[in-house]
């Protein structure tokens, strides 16, 4: 069976980990509620979607 | 002749995407309006809208090429005689979908796709906006002047600098 040969050191672990990362998704302000929510996406705050009622408000 | 659908099937396999599609047709003329993923949304929509325009016929044979998809009578009978007439002046496009976000739990694209029940009027309005598209630019842009100052403010400062750089 394979196995490794050497130790992983904590550096190498920890540079690969430091590229490990999330990104901020991109918001719009809502038009109605002037929340932020994602782009060509009904508002999750108000419901709306270019001031249509899409779903039922959650606050 | 008609090219097959490229890629997976909902569901796995070809039948149970057919299941899958008719039964979600058969939701959203039952309801007029359904939550689902973005993915089953976008392939119902082709589907639906072909069986509303058998629906507009109305006649014998377009009911039992219908009744071959929606299994169920009584929304076969709701669709040709509730839904197929408010659509009469519509030529396509009878369904909307709106994307809603992500869902809690595998973040699954979320969409709500409904039968469009505004009336024509507003489409017809829209039709010869479409055709002199100059005057469709400025009506909004007057719209958001009324409504954000700021932004116009900001819009213009930017357009000067810009004929100023020029």
């Amino acid at each position: 069976m394979a196995v490794p040969k050497r130790k992983k050191s904590r550096s190498n672990t920890r540079h690969r980990r430091s590229q490990w990362k999330a990104a901020a998704p991109n918001l719009v302000e809502c038009p109605t509620c002037r929340d932020k929510k994602l782009p060509h996406t009904a508002c999750a705050t108000c419901g709306t979607y270019d001031r249509r009622q899409v779903t039922s408000p959650s606050a | 002749m008609p090219q097959p659908t490229k890629g997976a099937r909902l569901g796995g396999s070809a039948a149970h995407q057919k299941l899958i599609l008719a039964n979600l047709a058969t939701a959203l003329f039952e309801h007029g309006r359904i939550t689902t993923t973005e993915a089953k949304a976008r392939r119902l929509r082709p589907l639906a809208e072909k069986l509303i325009t058998k629906a507009k016929r109305g006649d014998l044979h377009n009911r039992r090429l219908v009744a071959q998809t929606i299994r169920d009578k009584g929304v076969v009978h709701t669709l040709f005689t509730e839904i197929a007439p408010t659509f009469e002046a519509r030529p396509g496009g009878y369904t909307r979908i709106t994307k809603i976000g992500p869902r809690k739990g595998d973040a699954a694209p979320m969409a709500v796709i409904e039968l469009v029940t505004e009336p024509m009027a507003a489409k017809t309005a829209a039709a010869p906006k479409a055709d002199e598209k100059p005057a469709k630019s400025e009506a909004p842009a007057e719209d958001e002047a009324a409504k954000t100052e700021d932004t116009t403010a900001a819009e213009a400062a930017s357009e000067d600098t810009a004929g100023d750089a020029k």
